[in-house]
């Protein structure tokens, strides 16, 4: 990238900062079967009252993007408005035969690879449109897996705030720690967005990093 | 001789070419099953390009995407920060059908190749 563009983009987040709009506009990103469905809509199922889509075991269960506008979350009399999008999990590669063991016939496995595929090509370009990231990560997996580190690259090329949630820390082999040491510059909160463990610290975390 | 075939591609011919050139390279190599190693590997947005471009042409026969090994970037100083220039560091990249990760961690990665 030349010099230029690179002032230029630096430029935009102050002019960004500057005409800041009245509500940011925040993807939820991370893996396939990370919980970002699941925690999209314990959000909106906490502040709104609905849900953003279904979720599954079987992974890629979200292959379109999905939008929500006008959430408002309420923390400690402090409020803030943002707009969520939930993204298809990130992944580098796409095989139909890891969809066979959940029971889907051949056709069905194709389909939903090639879509998954278009999803993750979707979730991509998204992040230009964005305005801060949720990532979310398993925290009884492996944090440093290229789709996170790709990810949380991005973000700090385009100087978006990221809140890091861990994921999943109901299950017992859950290691929040491990994903703080790998990614110790970024705030990482730990939570089950199933059953809505450590929640309200998250809601804390958007207020004061969206707000 | 049967084996895998491994590219370990310099940083000074990396820095001649283009990103897209780069990717294109890249795709080219893995998809006819090569390894390709890079000296600097490549920015946050090429990566995230390399992902998209994976998903373009994955055809779940033949070519079901890629396996990359690389390690987490590294803060830069003022003028990088200043500027948003990272430098990437050595990456791995293969058919996610030979290249298998074992152990990833910031310091040290362990794959597998499989012929």
């Amino acid at each position: 990238m030349s010099l230029i563009l690179r002032i230029k983009k630096k430029f935009s987040v102050i002019f960004k900062f500057l005409k800041k709009k009245n509500r940011m506009k925040i993807g939820i990103y991370g893996p396939p079967n990370a919980g970002k469905t699941t925690l999209a809509n314990r959000i909106l199922r906490d502040w709104v009252g609905d849900v953003m889509g279904s979720v599954s075991e079987i992974p890629h269960e979200t292959r379109r993007a999905r939008l929500r506008e006008g959430v408002t979350i309420e923390v400690d009399g402090k409020s803030v408005t943002i707009d969520i999008v939930d993204t298809p999990g990130l992944a580098t590669k796409i095989d139909f035969h890891d969809f066979l063991k959940y029971g889907l016939s051949e056709e069905e496995a194709k389909r939903r690879a090639k879509e998954a595929t278009e999803g993750v090509i979707e979730a991509i370009k998204w992040l230009d449109d964005l305005d801060g990231v949720i990532l979310v990560m398993d925290a009884t997996e492996d944090p440093f897996t290229q789709v996170n580190i790709t990810i949380v690259g991005n973000i700090e090329a385009r100087n978006l705030p990221l809140i890091i949630v861990a994921n999943k820390i109901d299950l017992p082999n859950a290691s929040p720690a491990r994903i703080k040491a790998a990614f110790p510059q970024h705030t990482v909160v730990p939570i089950s967005a199933l059953k809505g463990l450590n929640i309200d610290t998250l809601y804390k975390c958007i207020a004061e990093k969206f707000g | 001789m049967e084996g895998v075939q491994l590219n370990l591609i310099s940083k000074e011919r990396l820095e001649k070419m283009s990103s897209m050139e780069k990717l294109r390279m890249i795709l080219d190599e893995v998809k006819s099953g090569t390894i390709v190693v890079l000296e600097s590997g490549l920015t946050p947005e090429e990566e995230a390009k390399l992902i998209e471009l994976t998903m373009l042409e994955i055809d779940h026969e033949n070519f079901v995407g890629i396996e990359v090994e690389t390690y987490p970037q590294k803060s830069g100083g003022f003028l990088s920060k200043l500027f948003g220039k990272k430098e990437g560091r050595l990456t791995v990249i293969g058919p996610a059908n030979k290249l298998k990760t074992l152990v990833k961690r910031d310091d040290l990665i362990k794959a597998l190749v499989k012929p």
